[in-house]
């Protein structure tokens, strides 16, 4: 049981392309990461990032910067989806932590939020001033039912690893069933279903355990 | 700003107080919060339309930057500048305060085989509250069989190719001039 983390992972950072492997290999803390050096590089990542900005700080910090090995990075992504909040935000905070403490990780979210948040609000107000206008509206209509579709390809492509699990599935059904058909409060929904969801996890862990060890005691009786 | 913290009825108040709220609750980003968000702003308080809520995220998608400034965009539309700093830092400060803490012990717990337990339990109510708000946004935004074929469509090319997204914004927006959705 304990390799299996460690080989599975190292499997993710062998899928990654070869140059990245070939970076993170000799990826160096070779010179001091400052505070603005921080700050920067959050913000080239935040203005290149449209419709998710992951992608984007995978390249900045591991193939441009070596701030992060592959492996490094990877499991600086695991621990911020398992936070709560925006993913990237917390890699913000987790990444500048761990190079200039509370400084680096204040540098870093500011250099990720301030830009974006001011360009958002700048289309906010175009938009409150000439949105009621006939082509400006019939144009923001038409991309708001493209952005919808955003999100259902985000969907489709996150449920495929769901659908191997039934138990999986079945959570993920009744979230979609509960928040989305019938819109029933986030945070009360989450508060039953997800120590449902983790404690379904550890069952299905435990009895994954229990089989794989019957059979190996099979395989010693043969 | 300062007044933020005033009574129940002041829309600052009611905004952190409810976005405090869905940060915790956040697995997975911005994303998973997006039918609660419309729940809450446009059939909870009134403060704008179920298409001005779609018209919104469209706005913030076609924003660089991480998709938590839609909560900006949203902000800003319920209070101006104020409802929009409030409304960000209510969903992003909790949660960043929490992983600084957590950052400071991850060793301590990084390998531990209940972590990626906890994950795999968690991972599918994420998945199913993306695929929530795919609905939300899908009925919020489409009102006639052409917009729901762009939808479907814009979801097809970006699950089979790595068009840059963007482009099916675009082709949006001129269908939309166009008249065809």
């Amino acid at each position: 049981m304990p390799p299996a983390p460690s080989s599975s992972s190292a499997a993710t950072t062998a899928t990654a392309s070869s140059s990245a492997t070939v970076a993170a290999m000799t990826a160096e803390p070779c010179e001091a990461v400052t505070v603005a050096a921080l700050f920067l590089a959050f913000l080239k990542m935040g203005l290149s990032g449209f419709g998710g900005v992951l992608p984007w700080a995978r390249r900045g910090l591991v193939e441009e910067r070596r701030w992060l090995t592959e492996q490094e990075f990877a499991e600086t992504l695991s621990l911020c989806q398992f936070l709560p909040g925006p993913n990237i935000v917390n890699v913000s905070i987790h990444v500048g932590a761990r190079f200039q403490g509370p400084l680096g990780s204040l540098a870093a979210v500011c250099g990720l939020m301030l830009a974006p948040c001011a360009i958002v609000i700048g289309l906010g107000v175009l938009y409150s001033r000439y949105g009621q206008i006939g082509p400006v509206r019939d144009a923001i209509g038409g991309v708001s039912a493209a952005a919808a579709g955003l999100v259902v390809a985000m969907g489709i492509k996150m449920v495929k690893p769901v659908l191997r699990r039934p138990v999986a599935i079945m959570f993920c059904a009744a979230a979609f069933v509960a928040v989305g058909l019938l819109q029933w409060p986030l945070v009360l929904v989450l508060l039953v279903l997800a120590p449902l969801g983790v404690a379904a996890a550890f069952a299905e862990a435990a009895w994954e355990r229990r089989r794989r060890t019957a059979a190996e005691q099979g395989r010693v009786a043969q | 700003m300062s007044g933020s913290g005033g009574g129940g009825g002041n829309p600052l108040a009611v905004l952190a107080s409810h976005f405090v709220l869905l940060s915790l609750v956040a697995i997975g980003g911005a994303n998973v919060v997006i039918p609660d968000i419309h729940r809450f702003v446009v059939e909870g308080q009134g403060w704008m339309s179920g298409p001005e809520f779609a018209q919104l995220y469209a706005i913030a998608q076609a924003a660089p930057g991480p998709n938590v400034i839609v909560v900006t965009l949203i902000g800003w539309q319920v209070a101006g500048f104020a409802g929009a700093l409030v409304a960000t830092a209510a969903m992003t400060g909790p949660t960043c305060l929490l992983t600084y803490g957590v950052s400071c012990v991850w060793g301590r717990f990084r390998d531990k085989p209940w972590r990626k337990v906890v994950q795999a339990g968690l991972v599918p109510l994420t998945v199913g509250l993306v695929l929530a708000t795919s609905y939300i946004l899908t009925r919020a935004s489409d009102h006639n069989l052409a917009g729901y074929a762009l939808t479907a469509a814009t979801a097809s090319v970006l699950v089979m190719t790595r068009l840059n997204p963007l482009w099916m914004l675009a082709a949006g927006a001129v269908l939309g001039l166009l008249g065809v959705v």
